[in-house]
């Protein structure tokens, strides 16, 4: 399983990679969310699939073991981590609107000049 | 005693920073007030120069430094005692001269400011005996001194010539730097009192040949040697009481000093004699040369100030006791007469409006106290008794002519030097001083009555100190063979003496005489001969060459960057995603072993799978797409397929935070995309080709980064602690949420703030309209 997830993050990368390099502002944008979705991936999987129970400490016991369960440490590196990205995607997009709007142009070439329409 | 001195070197600084403040409370005064720390300075030193005795050095720690081995600690012998005296006396007269001169300037707090920390740093340097702190001085002066140069900083010519004046002397300042560490590294010690005490000399060390060149470097460019003599008449644009002190004691001088500083250490092998006595003579024969066609009398003094220093490299170079001897003197004579004969240039300046000597005439009759100051200058810059000049120019000749092997180059180089420094002499004292009747009586705008005395004072006190320790040179005796002791590290027994008695010497310096009056009465001629050779050196003009050298490198430096820093996003991107592709490729295939083991893996569950290929599609039809709204759905599938992935793991939170946010997006998306223009195909397929190939790549290492991230483990994971904990000690049975909200709690807060900021940010951004703001104007 692992070698199939890694090749799907593999894919997901080269996607991103290739949204990154265009020059339409929007597929960069996409390009951003999709790589950091695989980079999210990557940590999940660094805690290891081969456990698949809930992170739950059960009503009676005090403490639990790690035989059964998912690793919790990744599960809480990539839930601030969805949370930023989605602060940044909202942000982003936000700027990309103002910036389309003053600018009138999507094409990041353009960018490097200051001037407004 | 030496406490007190250094604590007023310390003193000196503080009051250069005050500045500022300082200003508006003295108002006009400030000069001459602030005058009186340096004056004290010189009374202390005055001080030790008597009590001093021989073959002592008095060193002075403070304790202060960046690094251990780099301590500020300071070390009062003969030769830094010489140099002080000198940078202390002549500035504290230069700063009341200032006063004056400065008067009607706007900026004179910026004047002030960078003159009193240059008098700072340059007595840092003299006092220095670390030879790191002595390098931190040595820039502080080139820095400064830059201020000063560039003081009419609105005007285009001082700009030119500071930035020069820079660029020159910071290549030396590099060099020294470099000298300095190789020194300490070969010596393993950056201490001037430990080098002389161990008696280290670099001589036979097989790196010698590279710290001399750097060390030559520095003081060739600090102390305006050929080549690098250029930017001294470009100096020149700087006000005059700077140019006084610059060129008499200060700043040129340091290179001076350094060589001296380091004789013990480095000096008399083949490589230093032949460098310093080629180089010095060269210097001191074009600088007197070039002198005799100059008009503007600050230049002729700047073209004098070159074949001094030309002189004491020379002197040095030769490294007999006789021509350190020499050079040590002539170090303060030249101080004394340079700096009173700038003092008398600025004089004459403000009060007639010109610095041109075929203008000037006539000055003894209207002006007698500076005339007289300026005319006992010149005789000592001559060489002629009864001034400390002769005796300066009685040794150099002496030095030159006991030179073994040698002296058949030097003494001619020499006399003819000191044949036309006497014509130049001559001819400054005819034109400006003498009144003729040939040539009108220049108008001034004040009578001297009206200057103020201590505008009068510095060239008067320079003029004496010249004329006093010529009649009465016994004085120095003492100190200099202290400073001979540090130079040389023997000792020796000076006895310095007006008269020497009918000798060889004497008859050179009465042919020299005869010789520059010679010169003089040709001056026509002579001027004609020096204006055609200027003029024909003027097609290798340096400043001109080097400015075109620094354009020229600028263009290359503008061509190159605009190369690399071109702006375009994705060719950073590129340039980023191949360095670290090949960065991290080699890393892995240099690591070898395992990269996937099918026992160890867990087993390929067939619903996920499926998730996968769906979200595969999805990205990929998100990636070709040409429709927005499609393409924005498609990442829609691929937020939620990995939500599901993450559920059939176990991973609840993570799946509902998935869920809830790419809902989020995906609202907002939509929401934006109504205003976002359709996908075009931008670029070419050629590129296209190129991108793919790239990305593909990219996706081949991560893959390769995950698969092999598997066997390795740096470090024990953590995790059982939050298992063990999590209920006990934060009370709460889901793990990842007490991880986030307890233990990992400063992390979330973080992270709530940036969400904040992004909230702030989006509000911003869609109140912001430049547009609408441009518009209203």
């Amino acid at each position: 399983m692992e070698l199939v997830i890694a090749i799907f993050i593999g894919l997901l990368y080269a996607s991103g990679v290739y949204l990154l390099l265009r020059r339409s502002i929007v597929k960069l944008i996409l390009g951003v969310f999709v790589i950091s979705n695989a980079t999210n991936l990557i940590i999940f999987l660094s805690g290891g699939i081969t456990r698949s129970g809930v992170s739950f400490i059960g009503d009676e016991a005090e403490k639990a073991s790690l035989e059964t369960m998912t690793d919790p440490l990744p599960q809480a590196l990539i839930l601030t981590a969805i949370v930023i990205g989605l602060g940044i995607a909202a942000y982003i997009l936000a700027l990309k609107y103002k910036y389309f709007e003053t600018t009138g142009t999507h094409d990041l070439d353009q960018l490097s000049k200051t001037d407004q329409k | 005693m030496e406490q007190l001195a250094i604590v007023l070197i310390g003193l000196i600084f503080l009051m250069g920073l005050m500045v500022p403040v300082l200003r508006p409370l003295l108002k006009n005064y400030t000069g001459r007030i602030l005058a009186l720390v340096p004056f004290a300075l010189f009374g202390a030193l005055t001080f030790l120069f008597f009590t001093l005795p021989d073959e002592t050095a008095r060193i002075v720690e403070t304790g202060f430094g960046f690094l251990p081995e780099m301590q500020f600690s300071f070390r009062i012998d003969g030769l830094s005692l010489i140099f002080g005296m000198m940078v202390s006396g002549i500035g504290g007269l230069v700063l009341g001269y200032s006063s004056f001169y400065m008067a009607k300037y706007a900026g004179r707090t910026k004047f002030y400011f960078f003159l009193i920390l240059f008098m700072g740093a340059m007595l840092g340097l003299v006092f220095a005996d670390n030879l790191l702190a002595l390098f931190i001085f040595w820039e502080l002066t080139s820095i400064t001194s830059f201020f000063l140069i560039g003081f009419d900083h609105d005007k285009d010519k001082p700009r030119q010539a500071a930035l020069q004046a820079l660029l020159i002397t910071a290549l030396g300042g590099l060099c020294l730097l470099f000298a300095v560490i190789m020194v300490g590294n070969i010596a393993g010690t950056f201490r001037l009192s430990e080098l002389y005490a161990q008696g280290i000399h670099l001589g036979a060390h097989s790196h010698y040949q590279t710290v001399f060149l750097l060390i030559f470097v520095a003081i060739a460019t600090k102390s305006a040697q050929f080549p690098f003599h250029f930017w001294l008449p470009g100096a020149m644009n700087a006000p005059t009481p700077i140019s006084a002190y610059l060129h008499s004691a200060t700043m040129v001088n340091a290179g001076i000093f350094l060589l001296l500083r380091l004789n013990p250490v480095m000096g008399g092998t083949i490589a230093w004699k032949g460098a310093l006595i080629l180089t010095g003579g060269i210097t001191m024969f074009i600088g007197a040369f070039f002198s005799l066609g100059q008009k503007d009398l600050k230049r002729i003094l700047a073209f004098t100030t070159i074949s001094a220093l030309g002189t004491m490299v020379m002197l040095i170079g030769m490294n007999t006791t006789a021509s350190i001897k020499a050079a040590l003197i002539f170090f303060i004579v030249h101080g004394l007469y340079k700096g009173g004969l700038f003092m008398v240039a600025g004089i004459i300046d403000k009060n007639t409006g010109t610095r041109d000597i075929t203008r000037l005439s006539g000055l003894l009759k209207s002006m007698p106290v500076t005339s007289i100051a300026g005319i006992l200058a010149l005789l000592s810059m001559s060489g002629l008794p009864p001034m400390l000049g002769f005796i300066g120019k009685e040794l150099i000749y002496d030095a030159k002519v006991q030179m073994p092997e040698l002296s058949w180059l030097v003494v001619p180089l020499g006399v003819a030097a000191n044949m036309m420094m006497v014509a130049i002499s001559i001819l400054v004292f005819y034109e400006i001083f003498i009144p003729r009747k040939n040539k009108p009586a220049i108008p001034l705008f004040h009578k001297e009555k009206e200057l103020p005395g201590n505008f009068l004072v510095g060239p008067v006190v320079l003029a004496l100190v010249g004329l006093g320790l010529g009649m009465v040179p016994g004085w120095l005796n003492n100190i200099l063979s202290n400073a001979m002791f540090y130079v040389q590290s023997q000792a020796v027994d000076v006895h310095l003496a007006l008269w020497h008695g009918f000798n060889q010497v004497l008859l050179l310096s009465i042919f020299t005489v005869a010789m520059g009056t010679i010169i003089f009465i040709l001056r026509r001629p002579v001027g004609k001969l020096v204006g055609i050779i200027i003029l024909w050196t003027d097609q290798y003009h340096l400043p001109e060459k080097f400015n075109n050298l620094i354009s020229n490198y600028l263009n290359f430096a503008g061509k190159h960057t605009n190369r690399i820093q071109h702006g375009y996003h994705r060719y950073y991107l590129i340039t980023f995603f191949m360095a670290t592709l090949l960065l991290i490729v080699y890393q892995l295939l240099d690591a070898g072993g395992e990269w996937f083991h099918p026992a160890e893996s867990s087993p390929v569950r067939m619903h996920v799978v499926l998730v996968l290929i769906i979200s595969a599609m999805a990205v990929l039809f998100a990636v070709f797409s040409k429709s927005r709204l499609s393409a924005i759905v498609s990442m829609g599938v691929l937020g939620y397929g990995v939500a599901v992935l993450y559920m059939f793991y176990g991973a609840v939170d993570l799946a509902i935070t998935q869920f809830l946010a790419e809902t989020i997006i995906m609202v907002i998306f939509v929401m934006v995309i109504f205003y976002l223009p359709d996908f075009a195909v931008l670029s070419s397929k050629k590129s296209r080709i190129r991108d793919a190939i790239i990305a593909l790549a990219v996706g081949a290492m991560m893959t390769m980064v995950v698969l092999k991230a598997r066997f390795i483990n740096m470090e024990e994971p953590i995790s059982q602690f939050f298992a063990e904990k999590s209920f006990l000690e934060g009370h709460g049975r889901n793990i990842v949420n007490v991880i986030l909200v307890d233990f990992r709690a400063l992390d979330t807060l973080g992270e709530i703030t940036v969400l904040a900021l992004a909230a702030a940010g989006v509000f911003t951004l869609l109140r912001f309209n430049p547009i609408k703001k441009k518009s209203e104007k």
